[in-house]
């Protein structure tokens, strides 16, 4: 109850704050329309519509990280924040409480993706809905790398990691943008042991309705999700403990 | 029974000590002051007692809790107002209220109720439905006091209510605090005089992370051997200068 109640005011604060709700749910949808009038004019295999929907879905997810790490960033820099750590909620409570409403939005921009794919010529198949439920995990993902992140760091800091540096290595080393067997070696490597690729590829494959590798890619993203949640969680904990 | 009693309550921050070995009681439904300058330790002994910061040695115990090894229990003893308006300035008062008492692990319409009474007792009926960031100072404070209530708190730390309020509502929280009185322990701390000789029962003069001196207004008067409790707080303190 005490978690809910806190989700609940994290759910009216993301609603009321509709430049970054925009912004989060907008900027990909604004990715694909571009990329695909590139498409028109020079095809790129890499950048059809049924591989290029289902990656900016993951990219989109980089956004979500820096709302989720601003959002907490913002927080801890208020009194708010500080009231809370008098009352009985644990940092658990504050984890779960910023994941919940972050959630549906990350499923929202998901599937306005690929909603926006369909006009551009994304056939529609059950993948759609199989794709939007196979892209919670990386949801989770994401959304906790922006909890540790926020714990760590400053808004300024956040605006700067996050906004810069994370989504541009989502963008690199998912394989949205180009092949990584383009570059290869040492590159290539330190993509196959991140999550960015394997979620791609999750999504790609789920779209598709191919199962090749796909509990594979799936381990990974799920792995890293459980991973990050953890250390948010301690994360918390900690500068909580530090207040 | 008291409410608080610290045994050797301190806290230092790498060469610095905030609070030095503090020995203090208070009686529950006392209205205890903490008076000092600037860096005295007060806000930090208010961050120890409502389980913000862990004491470097020492203890405290509240309602028969000890900060240190039972704080989840200690927090649902108390109610805090912090230094800084601690509203969400995007949720309406109505909702902040609510928020509050959902924490506190009250049901959706227990917590409807109580932030009702609660909106009603401080005068904030009429601004309910505003946005708490858009308030007055003097309306924000009034509403982060009256959070601070939602859980129904045996012990309440108000820490500087009045701070950079005007007269006239510096003197509606007064009264505020004024009925509250005996109903809660308060703990507060604050930077003016007259506040903490027309509000407290007793009032602890802090320095440099000690405790110079205890007593009502009358007694610390006397000790210093002066009419005025401003000139009398002077004296204590210069005469604990280092």
């Amino acid at each position: 109850m005490r978690m809910l109640t806190f989700s609940g005011r994290t759910w009216k604060e993301i609603l009321r704050d509709p430049i970054n709700l925009g912004f989060g749910l907008g900027f990909p949808v604004v990715l694909i329309l571009l990329l695909s009038a590139i498409q028109a004019n020079v095809p790129v295999p890499l950048f059809e519509i049924e591989m290029l929907a289902p990656g900016m879905t993951v990219f989109g997810l980089s956004f979500i990280t820096l709302f989720s790490a601003t959002l907490l960033a913002k927080d801890r820099g208020s009194a708010l924040l500080q009231r809370l750590y008098t009352t009985p909620l644990t940092a658990a409570d504050f984890i779960f409480g910023y994941t919940l409403p972050l959630l549906p939005m990350a499923i929202a921009q998901s599937a306005v993706c690929f909603l926006v794919a369909i006009p551009l010529g994304l056939p529609v198949t059950a993948g759609i809905i199989r794709a939007v439920l196979a892209g919670i995990p990386a949801a989770v993902l994401f959304i906790a790398l922006g909890l540790l992140c926020g714990s760590v760091f400053n808004v300024k800091q956040v605006g700067g990691i996050c906004g810069a540096l994370l989504t541009n290595l989502t963008a690199w080393l998912s394989g949205i943008w180009f092949d990584l067997d383009l570059v290869g070696g040492a590159f290539k490597k330190i993509a196959e042991v991140l999550p960015f690729m394997h979620a791609v590829k999750l999504e790609q494959a789920m779209y598709a309705g191919t199962t090749s590798g796909v509990w594979e890619h799936f381990a990974w993203v799920a792995g890293y999700a459980v991973l990050f949640t953890v250390l948010a969680v301690f994360a918390f904990l900690r500068q909580m403990n530090r207040q | 029974m008291n409410a608080i009693q610290t045994i050797g309550l301190t806290k230092k921050y790498k060469d610095v000590t905030a609070v030095d070995g503090l020995d203090l009681s208070i009686a529950r439904g006392e209205l205890f002051a903490l008076l000092g300058v600037n860096g005295a330790g007060k806000t930090t002994t208010i961050k120890m007692l409502s389980c913000l910061t862990r004491p470097t040695s020492g203890d405290a115990v509240l309602g028969g809790k000890s900060v240190k090894t039972d704080a989840q229990s200690v927090k649902r003893l108390i109610g805090v107002s912090p230094q800084e308006t601690a509203v969400a300035p995007n949720l309406t008062v109505r909702e902040n209220l609510e928020l509050m008492c959902g924490v506190h692990g009250l049901s959706k319409s227990e917590s409807r109720e109580r932030a009702a009474r609660l909106s009603s007792e401080f005068g904030l009926d009429d601004v309910s439905a505003r946005k708490a960031g858009k308030l007055s100072g003097g309306w924000q404070r009034r509403l982060s006091i009256a959070m601070a209530l939602t859980g129904e708190p045996e012990i309440l730390f108000l820490d500087e209510p009045t701070l950079g309020l005007d007269v006239i509502a510096r003197s509606e929280l007064w009264d505020m605090v004024r009925a509250l009185k005996g109903k809660v322990t308060i703990v507060l701390t604050t930077h003016y005089m007259e506040e903490a000789e027309e509000l407290s029962d007793r009032i602890g003069i802090m320095r440099d992370g000690h405790l110079l001196a205890l007593g009502t207004a009358a007694e610390l008067k006397a000790l210093a051997g002066e009419e005025k409790f401003e000139n009398a707080f002077v004296k204590i303190v210069k005469g604990g200068e280092k």
